[in-house]
């Protein structure tokens, strides 16, 4: 008796004070329910009256930060693919391999691009790039997103892969697959929950990265939504609160929904489980 | 001897390929140019751009210029402020948070654990821009949603961004990064069997107990890889910025920021390339101790 | 059969492609920070409903086939420094670009831009503009004797004034005019006195007004003093009589009597702040260019104030005694120019030339007088339906003067920034304000390119 009592309570101490964490993150993000829908929003909370679709109406005939999003959209599938193929073939490799010192290169390699993803680095992406002849092409932020995102992707992965007896693989190929197909059909399937927190992480990190585009990119044209959520400022630089909330919503719709259904589909694993 | 075991050499090679070259192109080439103009003085305006001087370590020193060093605005002073932040928001903030959240979901109804979950990875996955605007909106001082519950409670409102701007970002920091340790620790524990706990639990642990004897133990590695990982991201986290500018009076002028202005505003290639590596070398440290303190744990246990 | 015909399709296509490069047309492309519907808007609306249409159709007259196409960047200036910072170092970027007079000395010692005849040829000499455009503002975009671009205009600085809460004080305003520090300071504590919650006088101070701060706040106060930043043979002040005086004002008004909003110089939109507190209200007196008059307060626009014509009127800035100000004036004002330059590795050198000089031909600035009017830079444009803007054109550019043509000037506008701040937090005296401008300045331009007067 003693004991489930004493399990209860701790269930409700922890209820507790989960709501109130909880509660206490989502505070500064209650604005965001009620500013887009109010057609006089300040920087102030306030329930609108009456709830209107205004500001979206004023946002869609922006014909300039709607095609924004779609510019984010490319961008972002774009490096996503990039990062989430190449990551996993080279983890995988890694892994799998007896490449003296390659725990060391993970590590290095993720120094390196700490350093290359400061603001100091900026100059010599943007040379390297103008050389290629490459300036003001969505290829150049995709390819510079996925070298810049790389290493922190293998570094995931690799723990990821490690996880996994290789027995899982050389049993396949005792069963006479080569080691390319028991790659894509044993491997694979058991990596994916951690391709995916990779794919997530890289499309979070690109669709709100803001000076690799505007470093690389010139034309309205192909400006994502992060440069382009400025136009919404006013002559004298200040933001037009309205039409602000209501791109920042519409902004914020994609990655909540790949987040939801990611998590739907897939669930969050971080490290691959025998146990699963 | 077999390079990769289960791969050919060829199919090794082919599989490394395509990373290999984005990152030798794209990290590599550019690390080693940040490195080599760290040692001059090069500017992108002003005569320095197309003269400039190989100065050595120069740059270095006039980082470390004693005269000058705690100065607001300098660089010691940025360096002493995003190690405090570091420390704050990263490990006692973001790890710890993580890790206590990822325990709390493990033992809250599933309705709960989901809206916790929720509301933590929103803050994570929106837009910089978006969040910065929303913290923006919610300290203001005149009409901020804060002020508002405070006036409410009866309490004074705080002009938090004028006074007290470094807990801001530390809080704000947390907030925004809680949710990487937290699934990270969640995925963690979920992968510690159950019998474990249950065992446990028949034997009358406390929640206290089976933190610090089963699970720790069991999930060091993974904290380690937490520790390393966000620690190296805060000190170049950028978003702050977007919150303060990195003021008032450059209060809040974390390294990444003042690496910002140095080499983005002012045009100083070869001051912010060499800020880049002490950075990177600071990063380093880090890793290395933490390294260290995972393999005498490891040895330990063993 | 059907085989040759394909090849006689393919090879038709390929002559057809072939032929249509050669006759392509030469494509320009201009830059600003110009957004229509947004920041600047009228400049975009100029180029792009004015400049770029008959441009193309005299370009077309004349047997040339040109397209111009105008970006609009909708970020900050210092932004759209960077951007041609980079895009002119590398051989990138837009053809003819805005571009602010002050950056061009670092510009041209960092090579990043070429003088005006080299890029267009004998035909920049002969531009029979240059009759119309007086050397003081040819200056604007010059540097050592060589222009580098064409100001679109320039402008002038004044106290704006709300005649509605003076009328609250006591004090008439249409017949006030200061005459020193002491009359103006004067004014505001008798504004304060009728409204202890406002902040009757707004001199900018602080970092994150940038730019603004150095030429609306500092300058304007600087000046009044009889200095400028740097003495006659271009050494920089850094101890002086008059940066204290400045100094002392900033401080009496944000920190002793507390006539100003201290708290917006210090938020990052605090420029907003003010503008608002001028549009509200609570500030009477505001320091700034005729843009504001133009732009910012203009009906429709955000800060717009309500009735302005019978509400707003402006002032001279006044010296801090008679007679003590630049050159002995009583009254002072700075002014500034933006305007456009050429990219160094333009691949249609002549024809942007022409695009630009066409843009300040008489006509085309005659029609963007039409859209906004401002003071231009040829004599020959005049300034219609404006008597603000002619009044304050024929009063203060007589005695107006310019900010120093050096590459040194943008890290040392920085630390006077950074000086007013810590004097108007309250964190610094202005003594120790001043001692660490001179340590900073010193470090920035080298000890014997300073001089110190106290």
């Amino acid at each position: 008796m003693q004991i489930s009592r004493s399990i209860y309570m701790r269930r409700a101490v922890f209820s507790v004070v989960a709501s109130l964490i909880g509660v206490v993150f989502a505070l500064p993000l209650v604005w965001f329910i009620f500013a887009p829908f109010n057609a006089r929003a300040e920087l102030g909370l306030a329930i609108p009256s009456p709830f209107t679709l205004s500001n979206f109406v004023t946002v869609f005939q922006n014909s300039f930060a709607m095609h924004a999003l779609l510019n984010s959209l490319i961008q972002a599938i774009g490096g996503v693919i990039l990062v989430g193929g190449a990551a996993t073939l080279a983890a995988y490799a890694l892994s799998r391999s007896s490449i003296p010192g390659k725990g060391a290169v993970t590590y290095i390699l993720l120094l390196f691009s700490s350093v290359v993803s400061g603001s100091a680095a900026m100059v010599p992406i943007f040379l390297i790039i103008s050389a290629i002849g490459l300036i003001d092409t969505h290829l150049a932020v995709i390819l510079v997103f996925a070298g810049g995102l790389l290493p922190t992707a293998m570094f995931i992965l690799r723990d990821f892969i490690d996880a996994i007896p290789r027995s899982y693989e050389e049993s396949a190929m005792v069963a006479g697959a080569s080691p390319i197909q028991a790659f894509f059909d044993v491997a694979l399937p058991v990596i994916r929950p951690g391709i995916v927190v990779v794919v997530v992480w890289a499309f979070v990190n690109i669709w709100g990265s803001f000076l690799i585009p505007f470093i690389l990119l010139r034309k309205d044209t192909l400006m994502p939504a992060s440069v382009a959520i400025y136009s919404f400022y006013s002559e004298a630089g200040t933001p037009i609160v309205t039409l602000l909330a209501a791109y920042s919503l519409i902004y914020s719709l994609p990655v909540i929904v790949l987040y939801l259904f990611v998590n739907w589909k897939f669930g969050f694993r971080f490290f691959g489980g025998i146990k699963s | 001897m077999k390079k990769f075991s289960l791969l050919s050499t060829r199919a090794g090679a082919v599989f490394l390929a395509p990373a290999a070259a984005l990152v030798g192109v794209f990290v590599i080439i550019p690390f080693f140019w940040v490195i080599v103009v760290s040692f001059t003085n090069k500017t992108l305006l002003g005569r320095t751009a197309i003269d400039p001087d190989f100065v050595g370590l120069q740059n270095y020193f006039t980082l470390f210029n004693p005269a000058t060093f705690f100065a607001r605005g300098q660089f010691g002073f940025s360096l002493i402020l995003t190690v405090q932040f570091v420390l704050f928001s990263a490990l006692i903030g973001q790890a710890l948070l993580g890790l206590i959240l990822a325990w709390l979901s493990q033992s809250v109804s599933p309705t709960l654990k989901n809206f916790l979950q929720t509301a933590v990875i929103a803050a994570w996955i929106l837009p910089e821009v978006v969040i910065g605007f929303a913290w923006f909106a919610f300290l203001d001082y005149d009409n901020g949603t804060l002020n508002m519950i405070m006036r409410g409670l009866g309490l004074p409102p705080a002009d938090l961004l004028l006074q007290q701007p470094f807990w801001v970002i530390v809080v704000f920091n947390t907030w925004r990064g809680a949710a990487f340790s937290m699934m990270l620790f969640n995925s963690a524990f979920q992968s510690i069997p159950p019998s474990y706990f249950q065992a446990a639990d028949v034997a009358g642990a406390s929640s206290w107990q089976k933190l610090r004897d089963i699970a720790l133990p069991l999930i060091r590695g993974h904290v380690v890889t937490d520790l390393i990982l966000i620690t190296m991201w805060t000190f170049n986290v950028f978003t702050p910025f977007l919150l303060t500018s990195g003021g008032p009076s450059y209060r809040t002028e974390l390294l990444s920021i003042y690496t910002y202005r140095v080499a983005f505003k002012d045009f100083e290639f070869g001051r912010g390339a060499a800020v880049g590596v002490i950075i990177m070398l600071i990063n380093l440290a880090f890793a290395l101790v933490y390294l260290q303190i995972a393999k005498k744990k490891k040895a330990e246990a063993e | 059969m059907r085989k040759s015909i394909r090849f006689l399709l393919l090879g038709a296509s390929a002559v057809i492609a072939l032929s249509g490069q050669a006759m392509a047309a030469t494509e320009l492309n201009i830059t600003c920070r110009c957004v229509i519907g947004g920041v600047n808007s009228s400049m975009a609306e100029w180029i792009e409903t004015k400049v770029i249409p008959a441009f193309t159709a005299k370009m077309k007259a004349d047997g040339k086939d040109v397209t111009v196409k105008l970006t609009q960047f909708g970020g900050a200036d210092e932004q759209l420094t960077q951007q041609l910072a980079l895009d002119f170092s590398s051989g990138a970027g837009a053809d003819v670009s805005g571009f602010d007079g002050f950056l061009i000395p670092s510009f041209v010692q960092g090579g990043l831009l070429k003088p005006l005849d080299e890029i267009g040829g004998a035909d920049v000499e002969k531009w029979d503009g240059w009759g119309h455009i007086s050397d003081g503002t040819k200056a604007l975009m010059s540097y050592q004797g060589k222009p580098y671009g064409i100001a679109l205009g320039t402008d002038a600085r004044m106290i704006f004034v709300r005649k509605d809460l003076f009328k609250k004080a006591g004090i008439d305003a249409d017949g006030w005019q200061p005459k020193s520090w002491a009359e103006l300071l004067d004014a505001a504590r008798k504004l304060k006195a009728a409204d202890p919650a406002s902040f009757p006088l707004q001199i900018n101070a602080g970092v994150s007004m940038g730019e603004a701060t150095t030429m609306q706040g500092y300058w304007m106060a600087l000046l009044g003093t009889g200095e400028q930043v740097t003495d006659e043979s271009g050494k920089y002040i850094v101890s002086s009589q008059g940066i204290l005086d400045t100094l002392n004002l900033y401080k009496t008004v944000y920190v002793d009597d507390k006539l100003g909003d201290q708290r917006a110089q210090m938020l990052g939109d605090g420029r907003n702040r003010t503008f608002a507190n001028f549009r509200d209200g609570k500030t009477a007196m505001l320091i700034e260019s005729d843009w504001f008059y133009r732009s910012v307060t203009k009906p429709g626009a955000e800060f717009a104030v309500a009735d302005r014509d019978n509400v707003m009127t402006w002032k001279k800035m006044p010296s801090e005694q008679p007679g003590r100000g630049l050159r002995g004036q009583d009254f002072v004002t700075i002014s500034g120019g933006t305007g456009f330059v050429i990219n160094p590795h333009t691949d249609a050198p002549k024809e942007s030339w022409e695009l630009l000089s066409f843009m300040n031909s008489q006509e085309q600035l005659t029609a963007f007088q039409d859209i906004q009017p401002a003071i231009r830079i040829r004599d020959d444009v005049a300034i219609p339906n404006s008597p603000f803007l002619t009044e304050t054109a024929k009063t203060l550019l007589p005695f107006t003067t310019a900010r120093p043509n050096d590459a040194n000037y943008n890290k040392v506008s920085a630390e006077i920034q950074r000086m007013t701040e810590a004097v108007v937090s309250g964190e610094l005296t202005p003594e120790a304000a001043m001692k660490q401008y001179k340590e900073a300045v010193t470090a920035i331009v080298g000890e014997e390119n300073t001089i110190s007067r106290l």
